[in-house]
């Protein structure tokens, strides 16, 4: 049994990445994603990677583009503002096919649109995971890493305050995933070959003017990810009448409240989407299928409501029982995420008070 | 830019070729235009100093954005002003690379002016070159931080104006004040010495990088006769006469 340590969400997240043969970080403080950076700043030295104090988060994510470019393990993290500033290099890393791994340690949940949808330009698509503890955060780092590889797209993981400044016990098993190919995309120096170009604009390939079949092949995979790529949590759904989305660390909340509500003779059961996209579509529409109704807590005015309403396609209502909720620090940390307060709201939907 | 060859049976001999660095001698770049020549000579450079299985160039946008594809050097195509930092990145993780950036004076001066500071101050081992046409090319001739005052573009109409559109920055003498910058120069190609003067240059520059001394930038002035509304072969005429004199030819730091 591999050794237990206490540590906050974000430690979690730097030692995972550590072992995930990340090698290079760069990064720009901003609250809550900070303590990323702090720490990626002794530990990449100490196992011979590199941490850059970028003068900007373009710059940080130039940077981070360089070095995932040439084949090594690069991570990235920021809250929503400065995700902000990174997004034409978002939609062009993907482009390019660069795999890198992108923290969001968001304010709240308002970030899901630009996490799922993108600020970026194009058809480019994220791969986003939604850890809700600090174990999880740890275990879908290092699968982020993988994923990232094994489609050559960038991943993000989408935490919060909570989640960076939660300390709880995590354990670092080597998880077993399978062996990725060797880099062969990867800028070395044309060493014993002619030289490539590793570009968002077009083909590798010197001489090649098809622009159109590479763009092309950036996309043709998205299917291959919805397909193969959901990841999920749900549970009490046997026979439950009203159904709760919601992710990340609120979802534990989530998780919590439907136990207290089962307690109460209430049946409700809860779907925890942990990929945001792929997003769990059959997931939710079958547990929709038996259901009186679905409510969604999100920590946002209704983002990832639209995702449920495309999930269930209008054969149940869906309902919003979350919302902003911010203390004087606008960090995200407010009222409504309070586990009472949920199950009076799951109680009032469920008992049809609460007009859909 | 085919190679010059002669019939031997005159006795004429073989003078001047492309580098085999370059995959194709024909350009997608306008007649007159000196981005090319610059070009052929950092080629010549990289092949003469046996760099090739070592270089990384990292390119930025703007009409040399052609030039990745008929390089056969591994190239990462940087997107407008980023050069700096994904060259950065590059070489951070591979110390041992030989990296060297092209933008122009769009991409650095103007969009990306902060990235090639931030890499000058932090001393990154790496050699960034811009061309310097004093003018937005690929978009068809727009003002640059780079356009000169008086000079005619499709935004400076009538000419550059210093109280309607500011002053031009002399991005070399910028990034020499800093103290990671360890070699600065500027040179052009619009004649046969200004040419010998960029390969001197390029050579310094590079030898800048691979002794590890710091940050290095040759800045070359380029023509650019579609977007300065002359003819290709009033070009080299109109950069000595109207782009220099704002910014002169020389070394800067060393």
């Amino acid at each position: 049994m591999p050794e237990r340590v206490l540590m906050e969400g974000s430690a979690a997240i730097v030692e995972a990445a550590v072992q995930a043969g990340c090698r290079f970080y760069a990064g720009y403080p901003i609250t809550p994603s900070t303590e990323i950076l702090e720490l990626m700043s002794v530990r990449m030295p100490q196992v011979g990677g590199t941490c850059m104090n970028a003068e900007s988060e373009i710059e940080a994510i130039g940077m981070v583009w360089g070095a995932a470019g040439c084949g090594v393990r690069s991570m990235i993290a920021s809250t929503g503002q400065g995700i902000s500033l990174m997004q034409e290099s978002f939609a062009e890393l993907a482009n390019a096919q660069i795999p890198i791994v992108a923290v969001n340690m968001c304010r709240g949940q308002g970030d899901y649109f630009q996490a799922t949808r993108g600020g970026g330009h194009g058809d480019y698509r994220f791969i986003v995971l939604a850890p809700s503890t600090a174990q999880e955060a740890a275990d879908l780092t290092q699968l982020a890493f993988h994923l990232a590889d094994k489609w050559r797209n960038p991943v993000m993981i989408m935490g919060d305050f909570l989640l960076s400044h939660t300390s709880e016990m995590v354990s670092f098993a080597a998880p077993a995933l399978a062996e990725l190919p060797p880099k062969e995309w990867a800028v070395t120096g044309a060493k014993g070959r002619r030289g490539i170009t590793l570009s968002p604009l077009g083909p590798s390939e010197k001489l090649s003017t098809d622009v159109a079949a590479a763009l092309a092949n950036v996309t043709a995979k998205h299917s291959a990810i919805v397909s193969e790529e959901v990841r999920v949590e749900h549970g009490f759904l046997e026979d439950a009448e009203l159904v709760v989305v919601a992710f990340g660390f609120p979802g534990r909340f989530v998780k919590y409240a439907v136990r207290l509500a089962r307690e109460r003779g209430l049946r409700v059961g809860y779907v925890r989407p942990i990929s945001l996209w792929p997003f769990p579509r059959h997931a939710v529409a079958s547990a929709a299928a038996t259901a009186r109704a679905v409510a969604v807590f999100e920590l946002n005015a209704g983002q990832m409501i639209e995702d449920v309403q495309l999930s269930v396609l209008g054969r149940v209502p869906v309902v919003a029982i979350g919302g902003i909720s911010h203390d004087h620090s606008g960090f995200g940390v407010g009222p409504l995420l309070n586990v009472e307060h949920i199950l009076k709201r799951i109680g009032q939907v469920y008992s049809g008070k609460e007009d859909p | 830019m085919s190679a010059v060859t002669g019939s031997g049976e005159r006795g004429l001999r073989k003078v001047f070729e492309k580098p085999d660095l370059l995959l194709s001698a024909e350009h997608s770049l306008c007649p007159g235009c000196g981005e090319p020549v610059a070009l052929r000579v950092i080629l010549e450079a990289v092949q003469e100093l046996g760099l090739r299985e070592r270089t990384i160039c990292v390119a930025g946008i703007g009409c040399y954005t052609a030039f990745p594809m008929i390089m056969d050097v591994d190239v990462m195509q940087a997107l407008h002003g980023r050069a700096p930092s994904v060259a950065t990145g590059v070489k951070r993780v591979r110390p041992d690379a030989f990296v060297f950036t092209m933008q122009g004076d769009g991409d650095m001066i103007s969009e990306g002016l902060q990235e090639v500071l931030h890499a000058a101050a932090r001393g990154e081992r790496i050699t960034a070159i811009v061309f310097n046409n004093a003018v937005f090319g690929e978009t068809g001739g727009h003002m640059t931080a780079a356009t000169v005052l008086g000079q005619h573009t499709k935004t400076s109409v009538g000419g550059r104006d210093r109280e309607r559109h500011g002053n031009p920055i002399r991005i070399s003498e910028l990034v020499a004040q800093l103290d990671g910058a360890a070699y600065v120069a500027r040179s052009a190609v619009h004649t046969p010495s200004a040419i010998k003067l960029t390969e001197q240059y390029l050579r310094d520059a590079f030898q800048c990088q691979l002794e590890g001394r710091g940050f290095s930038l040759l800045e070359i002035l380029t023509m650019c006769p579609t977007d300065w509304f002359v003819t290709p072969a009033q070009g080299p005429a109109f950069l000595a006469e109207r782009i220099e004199p704002t910014f002169p030819l020389g070394i800067i730091k060393s």
